[in-house]
Parts: structure tokens; sequence; C-alpha cells
């Protein structure tokens, strides 16, 4: 079988401002964007996590989720005949429980579906409260190519994006709802910092593309970020957002950097598979038992 | 874009990036409310200062409401002051004295002592700035700092009422860097604080303690998370620390809604759980 996929590609980063629990304006909001980039030429476009509902929901998680047949997921579905499209919301299951979840829309349908596996749930966070797990990590084909998808936390988690990449993603999409923390003398707050490291080390271990975009707005008193960004395979930074302000670009992906940074770097090739599993079978049933 | 951590000196701030975090945080929670002003009482004193200056900063002069309060025996230094930052900000201002409010009650308790005194002038205050709140459509923002808050150096529903406060995770030392960072008078800045409810009256003299070292041993005790012991080994006293320990502990309840029994499946706040932000 030949598949044919984009070597290149327009994705487009939409820094929003999600309105807390207003699914009905949030998905408008979207679905505008989804149309104006579909007539700027853009392949892609992707919003942050819960673009749909905003984040500190609580007790609305339950009042605000979507079920794969929803009319604003068909009516997405509809719209992503020209454009691809990836977007979080909050899912709610087939088993009628609740998913921090991400829909990847393309060539008129729901294509993918990941769910948050790692649901924070310390500090400030409360999201194991109200959210159910998550529990598979696997990539995807799209017509971009292999793709994986990580939702916030689930980037904090290192074996997520190794095994996205042993799968065989070549663009990472990390989607995300951080809030500004963490003061500091005179650099962006660590939070920020923080992110921008995570992007730029997976970028630069598995010399692939990293398409980080994360949401601004307040909350409660609490400040999203912003600062999305897109880290090329080589770890370099092709696009930055602003903090906290609303804002969108749109960035050219050439996939024809990827065998450049992975002929100068061939780190992600000579990982050691097999003898990674051989070590942790051996930690399972040092830890576990047999 | 540094992507490096920066190792960061105690209390220090990026003056620049927490402006706009908290002119952010102003205008997106006032907005969304409906609300496009906010009212805030101006006491000449640092805390209240920037906190009109942020809001300034993040709706504009025009929707910045300063009402100065003073009672008889105010120091009229408070007064010029606060006059001072009104005019140096562009903003509308009231002065509304609340001597013939608070005197008839005072003349019907005469053994009410200055604490007291000092809780019902500062719940008179709270009553006149939530009435401008509710003719004027405007938010009542707090200017209470995070060593206020922690140490519960405040008059529980006087001055620590409020529907959004800018200054409430910024310790004082911190408070002060901010200030001097907007270019607030030097006056303001630099006098000693005052909660200015009795003549003579200062911070730290109550407190027993200078903020400076309140603020160098409670982030020890809450951002770094040290205990005591540990806090006392770093080279703070030991009656400094336990005290400031204690007077937390003890004033905890000043930092929570009031305790409600427990009877349903759904009490509120307990599990029956939703932002503030809900329906807005």
């Amino acid at each position: 079988m030949v598949i044919f996929i984009d070597w290149q590609m327009l994705v487009r980063l939409a820094q929003i401002a999600p309105r807390l629990g207003n699914t009905e304006y949030n998905f408008e909001h979207c679905r505008k964007m989804v149309g104006e980039a579909a007539g700027d030429g853009v392949d892609l476009i992707v919003f942050p996590e819960l673009a749909l509902t905003g984040y500190l929901l609580k007790d609305m998680v339950a009042q605000v989720g979507l079920s794969t047949w929803d009319g604003k997921i068909q009516e997405l579905s509809r719209l992503s005949g020209n454009i691809s499209i990836l977007l979080g919301l909050v899912e709610q299951g087939e088993d009628h429980f609740f998913y921090n979840s991400a829909f990847y829309f393309e060539a008129g349908a729901l294509a993918e579906r990941r769910r948050k596996g790692h649901l924070p749930t310390y500090g400030m966070f409360d999201e194991g409260r109200y959210f159910t797990q998550g529990n598979r990590v696997e990539a995807f084909s799209s017509r971009f190519g292999r793709v994986g998808v990580m939702i916030c936390e689930d980037a904090w988690h290192p074996i997520n994006p190794y095994i996205l990449c042993q799968d065989g993603a070549q663009i990472l999409f990390i989607i995300s709802n951080s809030p500004v923390r963490g003061m500091t003398e005179t650099g962006d707050f660590l939070s920020v910092q923080n992110w921008q490291l995570i992007c730029r080390s997976y970028a630069l271990l598995y010399s692939c593309f990293v398409i980080y975009v994360n949401r601004v707005g307040c909350e409660d008193g609490v400040s999203f970020s912003g600062c999305s960004q897109v880290v090329g395979p080589h770890g370099d930074v092709l696009e930055s957002l602003p903090f906290l302000e609303e804002a969108v670009a749109t960035v050219k992906i050439d996939l024809n950097e990827l065998p450049k940074a992975r002929i100068h770097s061939p780190v992600l090739r000579d990982e050691k598979f097999l003898s990674s599993i051989h070590e942790l079978k051996r930690i399972r049933e040092k830890t576990f038992g047999h | 874009m540094s992507s490096s951590v920066s190792v960061k000196k105690p209390l220090a701030i990026n003056c620049e990036q927490v402006v706009k975090v908290l002119s952010g945080f102003i205008r997106t929670e006032v907005l969304k409310t409906g609300f496009g002003k906010v009212v805030l009482g101006l006491s000449g004193g640092i805390d209240s200062s920037l906190s009109a200056a942020l809001a300034v900063r993040a709706l504009g002069p025009a929707n910045v409401i300063g009402v100065m309060m003073p009672y008889e025996t105010s120091n009229p230094d408070s007064l010029a002051d606060a006059e001072l930052m009104t005019r140096s900000l562009g903003i509308a201002h009231r002065v509304l004295e609340i001597t013939a409010m608070v005197k008839p009650f005072f003349e019907q308790n005469p053994e009410i002592d200055s604490v007291r005194r000092g809780n019902i002038m500062a719940r008179m205050r709270m009553i006149v700035l939530y009435d401008v709140s509710a003719a004027e459509k405007a938010l009542v923002l707090g200017t209470s700092n995070k060593t206020e808050y922690l140490l519960g150096y405040s008059t529980l529903w006087g001055d620590s009422a409020c529907a959004l406060n800018p200054l409430g995770d910024l310790y004082k030392t911190q408070v002060r860097a901010l200030a001097s960072y907007l270019e607030l008078p030097e006056r303001i800045i630099k006098k000693k604080p005052s909660a200015d409810l009795w003549i003579g009256q200062t911070d730290e003299d109550e407190l027993g303690f200078t903020y400076d070292q309140a603020d160098a041993v409670l982030e020890l005790l809450v951002d770094k998370r040290l205990s005591v012991h540990q806090a006392v080994e770093s080279g703070f006293p030991a009656d400094l620390v336990n005290h400031i320990m204690k007077v937390v502990r003890q004033t905890q309840y000043k930092r929570q809604m009031p305790l409600i029994a427990k009877l349903s499946n759904r009490t509120i706040n307990r599990d029956f759980r939703f932002p503030r932000d809900w329906g807005l």
C-alpha cells in the first residue's frame, strides 16, 4: 500500500481564551476560527486542551461533556473536509464516564480520539476527582504522517513521548491548560520555562516536531500563560506565541527537515527498544513479583 | 527566550511579568461579571495605592473609584497621601467620613477597647464600600497582601471583605518591589505601614516583628515547606518562628468560608463544587 502524505503543511496555533462552561460560545468561536483557517489555506488548526469548555469546571464537568455523536462533533467533522482539526474537550464516553479528551478530525470525520491518561490531582489540580483516566498511548497515521497527541500532564511523563516516537510519531502535539505560577527574579514564570524546556527537550531527543498549544485567559483567579510554540526536529524554536494574550500563528512544517535532523543526530534510531522492554520487565518483576 | 530554569533569590520577582498577570486578572475577572468598574478604599498606604495603580492599568482611570473613609482620629497624612494617589492616577474619588456613622455605637458602648473600635471602623468601611459598589455597579477590590492574610492581620468581614484581590499572593516585600516598579510616590512606599485605627498605631509595633522578618520566615514555612525546626536551623530565632507559625495556625479560620454542618449528600463547597465563575 502506498501512503501519500503532505510533506509540507501549514499549521495554525489557536491560542484562545475559552469561556468557562460556555460550550455554545466556545464552539462558535472555534467553528469561526476553523472557517477562517480553511479560507487561509491552513492544513491543520490546533486548539488547546478543553477548548470547548474551559478548565476549572469542577461539578460542571458532568454538564458540558459531549458524546461522539453530539451535533457539535458532527459539525466539526463536516468542517474538516478541507482542514484537519485537533481540539480538546470534555468527552462523555460510551460508558458515561467523563474524559479530558483530544479529538482529531480529518477528511470529514472524527478520525482519532485520545484521552488524557495522567490526570493531575495534587497542588492546585483536582482532575482525578472529575475525570476518568485514559489508558492508551498510541501514535496514529494522518495526512501529515504519523503523529502523537499528549494532553498537558501526559507530557510530564517522559515515557509517553518515548512510546509515541517509538510508535512512529514524527510530530508530537501537546495541547494544554497551563496555569501561570512560580515567580522568578528576572525571567519567565517557572511554569512557562518548564514547558519551553519540555518542548525543546522532546524535539531534540526524538528529532521530531513539537507543536505545543496552550490557552490564555483567567478563571477564578488562575491565569493561563499561553506561550504556545513550535519546535523543529533540531530543537530549534520555529514560533513562539505571546504570554497571556490571545493569538494565532501559522507555521510551515516541513517534514523534509526530519531526515536532516535524524542523520545529524540519530538518537531515536539508536534507542535500545528491546533492551528497554527487558529492563522494564525486570523492574516489574522486582517490584510486583512474577 | 531562556530554557534554563533560573535560581530565584528569596522573594525576588519579575515585576514586569507580575504586573501583566495582575492587570489581566483584574480586567478579565471584572469584565466577565458584567461589571466594568472597581471601587476600593484608599488609605494612603502602599497596598491600596498599588491596588489602585494595577486597577487603572487593567480598566483605565475612568473605571476605578477610590474612596477615602477617615475617622476623626485618623492621621491627616493618610488622607493627603490618598489624595496624592488619586491625583497621580487620575481616578475619581470620594471622601466619606465614617465618624458620624460609628460614633453613636461607641457612645452606647463606652467600655469598648481600641481593638473593638478598630474592628467596627473596618467593618463600617466595608459597609460604605459595598454601598458604593451597589450604587456604581463597581466590584470591591481587596487590598490585603499575602503577609496580612497569613498572619490574619485584618478584620474579618471588614477590610478583608472584597470581590477580588490582586495582591493576596504577594508578600509585603514583594508589594514594595512592585510599588517601586510602578513608580508610586516615594513617601507612600517609604512610610511605616499602619492600619491607622488609633493614634500612633503601626503594623510592625502591633505584630511584634517587622514585615521583612515575617516575609522571610513565611516564605520558608509556606512556600519552601520547611518545618519550624528547619526554619530555625536556617538562622531565624526560635521564638519568632514559633510565634509566626502559631499565628498562622490560629488565624486559619479567617481564610475560610464559614463551616457548614454536613447533613445531605450535596453540601455546599464540600460535594457541591462549582467555580466562582460558574454561569458567567
